[in-house]
């Protein structure tokens, strides 16, 4: 799939969005095979690549939760700042 | 409890405006088959279900419909955004508007209020698996 991307930021919550679709569906069918271990491999391989994005965008463009908001640059609280996720880029 | 994720689950991003629209996409949040219905289903059912597998299925489907609720209203935010009075009056969306302006509210499209009675939690499991797929089955 060619996808273009306006900038940096699109691309890193795009990828989020792919990666946290596959932890999504993985856990689904884990909770009704939840002895699986080689479903369990492939989830435990998805929420590492997931978290590391999340952290990854947390740090270069604002908080995606409270437990990723760091109040250590000096900056505002940018939790309550940032524009709200329903606020749409090309209004 | 929840934590909120400070995204959208698919980004959403209206270029025009469309009040009439809105309105019809409004049922998709509170209408007799809306993310609202569907989120407080699974949710409420879980608590009576004997299944442990069962349980956790019925709490992440339904924290996923919290998500999908969210992407609805931002889709019907975006429609009835920077809108003039006339485009308001002319698009049909004035019924709505008089009572909520521009604010989200559970509705159908046709204005009927959310009601619980859109789902059932009847407190056996196969009763309510049942009304699952009736409710969700096909549009999964």
């Amino acid at each position: 799939m060619n996808m273009h991307f306006a900038n940096e930021q699109e691309k890193l919550l795009h990828d989020i969005g792919v990666l946290d679709f596959v932890v999504i569906e993985l856990a689904l069918y884990l909770d009704t095979h939840p002895t699986d271990r080689n479903a369990m491999e492939y989830y435990n391989h998805y929420n590492r690549m997931t978290n590391q994005a999340k952290k990854e965008y947390s740090e270069k463009f604002g908080p995606l939760t409270l437990a990723l908001a760091d109040t250590s640059d000096c900056g505002d609280w940018k939790w309550a700042t940032l524009p709200m996720p329903w606020e749409g880029g090309c209004a | 409890m929840w934590n909120y994720e400070r995204r959208l689950e698919f980004p959403v991003n209206i270029k025009a405006p469309n009040a009439m629209l809105a309105q019809a996409i409004i049922s998709q949040y509170g209408g007799p088959d809306g993310e609202m219905g569907a989120s407080m289903r699974y949710l409420s059912q879980r608590y009576a279900c004997p299944y442990r597998e069962v349980a956790a299925v019925l709490t992440d489907i339904g924290t996923e419909e919290l998500a999908h609720l969210e992407m609805v209203a931002a889709i019907v935010h975006q429609l009835t955004k920077n809108l003039s009075m006339e485009e308001i009056e002319e698009s049909g969306f004035a019924n709505y508007y008089v009572d909520h302006t521009i604010g989200i509210w559970p509705q159908a499209a046709g204005g009927v209020p959310f009601n619980a009675c859109e789902f059932q939690s009847k407190g056996d499991i196969i009763t309510d698996l049942t009304e699952d797929m009736a409710a969700d089955g096909a549009i999964l």
